[in-house]
């Protein structure tokens, strides 16, 4: 694809791509934009419910364990911490395949493939550990054991949105993982070598970035404010 | 494995300079969060400053955040103009949808606190709170 960008050229008098990438790029951008949106109504609606009510749990009293560490120590976002850390991560070992996608570095590509394939299942356990935790203490859709910050009973507001938007992101990982492993066969059967370039890895690239993206979104919305 | 090195050799110097790039915005990102932990911590220990300002702080590192991941990671600060403007501007709606939508669950709290069963009217709000102070 052509990437000398001259003031003279015409971007929109056909021929070639006005926006400089390829159909799917954009319309994988166009996507992302709008899941952007599912998980921007999904988290503003949270921030509704928190200013409409007059008491909320304190997330550092919520999420202050760890695992193999006794129930009593507390240690609030130390773990939610190392989930960040795992998926920032997971997003340089992806950049990371799709700059040797560029070099058509084929063994390094399927390399780096992995490492993010390793990160995303390490973000799900821990969410996995993370959600089961919280489940035998009690919280559910529906169930909220822990009390507001006043002392008052709190509604299930909290765990109604922890679960679903914490669970609506997972969903995305897990199928950014899936995706992940897709590519990474077609990695290693030679399919992008053929094909001439590597762009599906650029593809499913800014799909797991978005995924991370959304992360810190959720990280600040559910665990520091 | 002959075939894997093909257009790796013309491209070294490029392939220095922009896995650098990739890990200095790994680097950035990873001391944003290690500073937003670090104040969450110094405020759950000392209470120092006001929890509007603290968070307002956290939100403003997480758009930083957010756009060290979209530039650097997604390249999207590599792409022509018009791509970036039909992706960044319907983004600014949620300006509005912020906005509109925190004040109206603000209003929604006073006025369930105000209205709620058993209160006095507002109107007779006044006189409690007089009476109280006797």
């Amino acid at each position: 694809m052509d990437t000398a960008v001259t003031a003279q050229k015409k971007w929109w008098s056909g021929g070639h791509s006005p926006f400089n990438v390829s159909y799917g790029k954009l319309m994988m951008w166009y996507f992302l934009m709008s899941d952007a949106f599912t998980f921007g109504a999904l988290l503003i609606s949270y921030g509704t419910i928190r200013f409409m009510s007059t008491s909320w749990p304190d997330p550092n009293e919520v999420f202050h364990s760890f695992p193999f560490v006794s129930h009593t120590a507390h240690l609030p976002l130390v773990f939610v911490s190392l989930m960040t850390f795992i998926l920032i991560m997971s997003s340089v070992t992806m950049v990371l395949a799709v700059h040797a996608g560029h070099m058509r570095d084929r063994k390094a590509v399927a390399k780096w493939m992995v490492w993010t394939i390793i990160g995303g299942i390490a973000f799900l356990s821990c969410q996995a550990w993370e959600w089961t935790h919280l489940h035998e203490l009690g919280a559910w859709w529906g169930h909220n054991p822990f009390a507001n910050e006043d002392g008052t009973i709190a509604s299930t507001n909290f765990t109604n949105f922890f679960f679903t938007i914490t669970g609506f992101h997972g969903l995305h990982v897990t199928s950014g993982v899936v995706l992940n492993i897709v590519i990474l066969a077609n990695v290693l059967k030679g399919t992008y070598d053929d094909r001439g370039h590597y762009e599906m890895v650029e593809k499913v690239g800014l799909y797991w970035h978005f995924v991370d993206l959304v992360w810190v979104f959720v990280f600040t919305c559910f665990y520091l404010l | 494995m002959e075939h894997t090195h093909t257009g790796v050799v013309h491209d070294e110097h490029g392939h220095d300079a922009s896995t650098k790039g990739i890990w200095k915005t790994f680097w950035i990102l990873l001391a944003i969060t290690i500073f937003e932990v670090g104040l969450a911590f110094s405020y759950l220990e000392w209470h120092w400053m006001p929890r509007l300002f603290l968070n307002s702080i956290f939100v403003a590192l997480t758009i930083l955040k957010a756009f060290f991941i979209v530039a650097e990671f997604m390249h999207l600060r590599n792409e022509i103009r018009n791509l970036i403007m039909t992706i960044l501007i319907p983004l600014m709606l949620f300006v509005w949808f912020i906005i509109a939508f925190l004040a109206d669950g603000d209003s929604w709290k006073n006025m369930r606190k105000d209205l709620a069963p058993g209160k006095p009217a507002p109107a007779a709000m006044h006189v409690n709170t007089e009476e109280a102070h006797h």
